[in-house]
C-alpha cells in the first residue's frame, strides 16, 4: 500500500479556500463544544476536529448536482458542502430555522438544496442509500456522483460489504469515501478487523481503490478529483481510504480510556490546518496579515451563526406530528 | 340495452402480476428489484415473464443482501424513481429492518419534511404451507407499529390487482403483505379492474349478530366460519382490515356499534399484537356499547412448526373462530 500525498504545485486560490473551509469547521465545532457545556446543545455531539481535510478536500471534487450521504459526525461535511453555518447551528440548537427544522439535531443534518441526504446515525446505514441514489442516476443517465462518507467502524458492518458488492456489480456511480480515524468509537481498528488495509477490501470487490493521507487537504482534493472524474466517465464505483485522526473524544461522554494521550499528541503534530497553513506561509501565499484576516472572517461567520441560532424559534408543539407522512393519514 | 362487464377468472398471483405489469407500463420510473425476481420469475412466480417483457434494467435480480437492496430502494426513491422492492418473505425482511425502520420510516420527519420516500416493499407472509419457523411468521402487525410507513394486506384478487398502483402513487413508504396461502386462490376480476383505495377497511359479509375483524389469509377462514354460523342462525359481519396502518377504526367501530359483539381473528401472536391494539381501541371507545367481552383468536405463541397437524393447531381456523363467536352469544 502506498499513501497518496500532495506534491503537485499549488493552485493558490484553491488552497486558500480549502484552508478557510477547514478553519470554518474547526471554529464552528469549538464553538459547539462550548455551547454544549453551556447547555445550548444537547443529545449526542460528535466532533470532527482533526479530520477536516477529508470533508473539505473531497467536497471540492463535487458539483451541486452530485449527492452526499454522510454519518453522524457530519458537521464538517455539511459546512464544506455549502450548508449555511447559521442554519446548521440552529439545527444544533433544535430550532425550527435549522436545516432539518430542528428535528434531527447534530446527527441528522439534511438539506435538499445541497443534495445532502443525512446525517445517518446507524453505522453503515448510509451506504445502501448511496447505492440507491446512484442507481437512480444510472437508470436516468445522469452523469452524477454520489459521495458516501463513512468511517472504519462501518467496514465491519454487513451493509458495507453488500453495498460495495452491489455498486461494483452494477457499476454504479458511487464514491465510497472511508474516513479511517483508527477507532470505531473506542475500539481500535486492529481490535476489530482481521484485515486493516481497507483499500484491499474494496479491491476484493473489483473496485479501484487508493489510500490517501487524510491530514493533507491537497492530497485529499487531488485523489477525490481523479476518482470523481473516473466515476463521471462511467468507470463505476471508486473507493478512497483517508487516513485521519479524531483529536477530540468520540462524543461529549467519552473519558478516552482506550487510547494514549501521547498518541493523540503525535497525531496533532500533523494537524491538517497547521500543515496546510504552514505550507501556504512557506510558499508565500498566505502571510501573517492575510491569515489574521482569514481568522477574523471565520470568527465573524461563526458569531453570526450563533446569533442566528439564538434568535431562532422553537417549532410549535402543535407541529409535532407534521411530516410523519406527506399526507396525514 | 345492457352493458356487459368482461370478467376474467384469475389467481391472486396473476392479479399481482397484472398490477406489476400495469405499473411498469404506466410509469417509466417504476422498476422491480429483489432476489430472483427476474430469471427465476419470483420465488412465488409473481414476476414470471416480466424480465422478458421489460428487460434487466427494470426487473433487477439482486444478490442476497436484503438490507442493501431495500436501502437501495430508499435511495432510488430519494433520487426520483418509483421502486418496487420484493423481499421473498417477511422473515427475511428482518435483515432489512435497519433500512425500513431507521431510514424509510424516519427520513421525512427527521429531515423536517424535506424528503419523501415513495417506495413500495412487497413481501409474502403467513403460515399454512408447512414452511416451518423461518418462512411462515406473520410479522405485519409488528411493522404496523412503526409511524412513517403504511402497511396493507390484500386478501382478495381485486385488492391484489388494485393496491399496488395506489401504493406507488403514495408519496411515503408502503409495505404490501401478500399471504402466501392466497397465491393460488382464484377469483373473478373485471377486465377493467384497476387501482383501489387503501385507506378503508371493507365489510366482506353483512350481519347483525356479531362482528369478526380480520385481514389477510384469515379473512377466508372467517368467511367460512360465518357461513357455518349462519346455518345456526348467527349472522356474523366480517370486516377485512385491508390496511393495518393506519387502522380504519371508523369502519370497525360502525360495525361493532351495530352488533355489540366482536371477535378479532389475527394470524399474529396474541402478545403485543394488532388484535391487542384493536381490542384496546374498542375498549377505549365502545366499552358501554359492548354486550360481551372482546374475544380474540390468534396464533399460538410458538414458532410455527413444520408438521401439518401442529401448524394447523397453531393457527386461527374457521372452527376456532366460529367457536369464539358462539361463546359470545351463549
Amino acid at each position: 500500500m502506498t499513501l497518496e500525498t500532495s506534491s503537485a504545485a499549488l493552485d493558490r486560490d484553491v488552497a486558500v479556500v480549502l484552508l478557510r473551509d477547514m478553519l470554518r469547521i474547526r471554529r464552528f465545532e469549538e464553538k459547539c463544544a462550548e455551547l454544549y457545556s453551556a447547555g445550548k446543545i444537547r443529545g449526542f455531539l460528535h466532533l470532527y476536529i482533526g479530520e477536516e481535510a477529508v470533508a473539505v478536500g473531497a467536497m471540492r471534487a463535487l458539483t451541486p448536482y452530485d449527492a452526499v450521504v454522510a454519518t453522524y459526525r457530519e458537521h464538517g461535511h455539511a459546512l464544506a458542502r455549502g450548508i449555511d453555518a447559521g442554519r446548521l447551528m440552529a439545527e444544533m440548537y433544535g430550532k425550527q430555522e435549522g436545516c432539518s427544522r430542528g428535528r434531527g439535531g447534530s446527527m441528522h443534518v439534511f438539506d435538499a438544496a445541497a443534495r445532502f441526504y443525512g446525517g445517518n446515525a446507524i453505522v453503515g446505514g448510509g451506504l445502501p442509500i448511496a447505492v440507491g441514489l446512484a442507481l437512480a442516476d444510472a437508470m436516468t443517465h445522469r452523469a452524477r456522483v454520489t459521495a458516501c462518507f463513512f468511517g472504519d467502524g462501518a467496514v465491519a458492518e454487513g451493509e458495507f460489504h453488500e453495498s460495495l458488492n452491489l455498486a461494483a456489480l452494477w457499476k454504479l456511480p458511487v464514491l465510497f469515501a472511508c474516513e479511517n480515524n483508527l477507532y470505531a468509537m473506542g475500539t481500535r481498528i486492529d481490535r476489530a478487523l482481521s484485515q486493516t488495509d481497507l483499500a484491499a477490501k474494496a479491491r476484493a470487490y473489483g473496485i479501484p481503490s487508493a489510500t490517501v493521507d487524510g491530514m493533507d487537504v491537497l492530497a485529499v482534493a487531488a485523489a477525490t478529483r481523479v476518482a470523481a472524474e473516473r466515476i463521471r466517465a462511467g468507470s463505476g464505483p471508486q473507493f478512497l481510504e483517508f487516513r485521519t485522526y479524531r483529536f477530540r473524544a468520540h462524543s461529549m461522554f467519552d473519558a478516552e480510556l482506550y487510547r494514549d494521550k501521547a498518541e493523540v499528541e503525535e497525531w496533532k503534530q500533523r494537524d491538517p490546518i497547521h500543515l496546510c497553513a504552514s505550507r501556504l506561509e512557506a510558499e508565500g501565499v498566505v502571510d501573517r496579515a492575510a491569515r489574521a484576516a482569514l481568522d477574523a472572517e471565520v470568527e465573524a461567520e461563526i458569531a453570526g451563526a450563533v446569533a442566528f441560532a439564538e434568535a431562532g424559534t422553537w417549532e410549535p408543539v402543535e407541529h409535532l406530528t407534521r411530516d410523519v407522512y406527506t399526507r396525514p393519514l | 340495452m345492457s352493458t356487459t362487464v368482461a370478467i376474467q377468472h384469475v389467481t391472486y398471483r396473476e392479479a399481482l402480476r397484472q398490477a406489476l405489469r400495469d405499473a411498469l407500463l404506466r410509469d417509466p420510473r417504476v422498476f422491480l428489484i429483489g432476489e430472483d425476481v427476474g430469471k427465476y420469475g419470483g420465488s412465488y412466480a409473481v414476476s414470471k415473464g416480466l424480465l422478458a417483457e421489460f428487460g434487466p434494467e427494470r426487473i433487477r435480480d439482486t444478490p442476497l443482501s436484503e438490507s442493501t437492496f431495500v436501502g437501495a430502494g430508499i435511495g432510488a426513491a430519494l433520487g426520483g424513481m418509483r421502486p418496487i422492492v420484493e423481499v421473498m418473505t417477511v422473515n427475511f425482511c428482518l435483515l432489512a429492518l435497519d433500512q425500513i425502520v431507521n431510514n424509510a420510516a424516519t427520513i421525512r420527519h427527521m429531515s423536517g419534511g424535506q424528503f419523501s420516500i415513495p417506495l413500495v416493499i412487497r413481501m409474502a407472509t403467513g403460515a399454512g404451507r408447512q414452511l416451518a419457523a423461518q418462512h411462515a411468521h406473520s410479522l405485519e402487525g409488528w411493522l404496523a407499529h412503526i409511524p412513517g410507513i403504511r402497511v396493507v394486506t390484500p386478501a382478495t384478487v381485486e385488492d391484489a390487482r388494485g393496491m399496488l398502483w395506489t401504493a406507488l402513487e403514495d408519496p411515503d413508504p408502503v409495505l404490501i403483505f401478500e399471504p402466501q396461502t392466497l397465491y393460488n386462490m382464484e377469483g373473478d376480476l373485471a377486465e377493467s379492474a384497476g387501482a383501489v383505495e387503501i385507506d378503508r377497511a371493507a365489510v366482506r359479509r353483512m350481519g347483525a349478530s356479531l362482528t369478526i375483524v380480520t385481514y389477510g389469509a384469515t379473512l377466508h377462514k372467517a368467511l367460512t366460519a360465518a357461513s357455518t354460523l349462519a346455518q345456526e342462525g348467527i349472522e356474523a359481519e366480517v370486516v377485512d382490515l385491508r390496511t393495518l396502518r393506519p387502522l380504519d377504526m371508523t369502519t370497525i367501530e360502525a360495525s361493532v356499534r351495530k352488533t355489540r359483539r366482536v371477535v378479532i381473528a389475527d394470524e399474529g401472536w396474541r402478545s403485543g399484537s394488532l388484535s391487542a391494539e384493536i381490542a384496546a381501541r374498542l375498549g377505549e371507545r365502545l366499552f358501554y356499547n359492548l354486550d360481551a367481552p372482546i374475544a380474540r383468536v390468534c396464533t399460538e405463541e410458538v414458532p410455527i412448526p413444520y408438521p401439518k397437524h401442529l401448524e394447523d393447531a397453531a393457527l386461527p381456523q374457521a372452527d376456532t373462530i366460529a367457536a369464539a363467536a358462539r361463546a359470545l352469544l351463549h
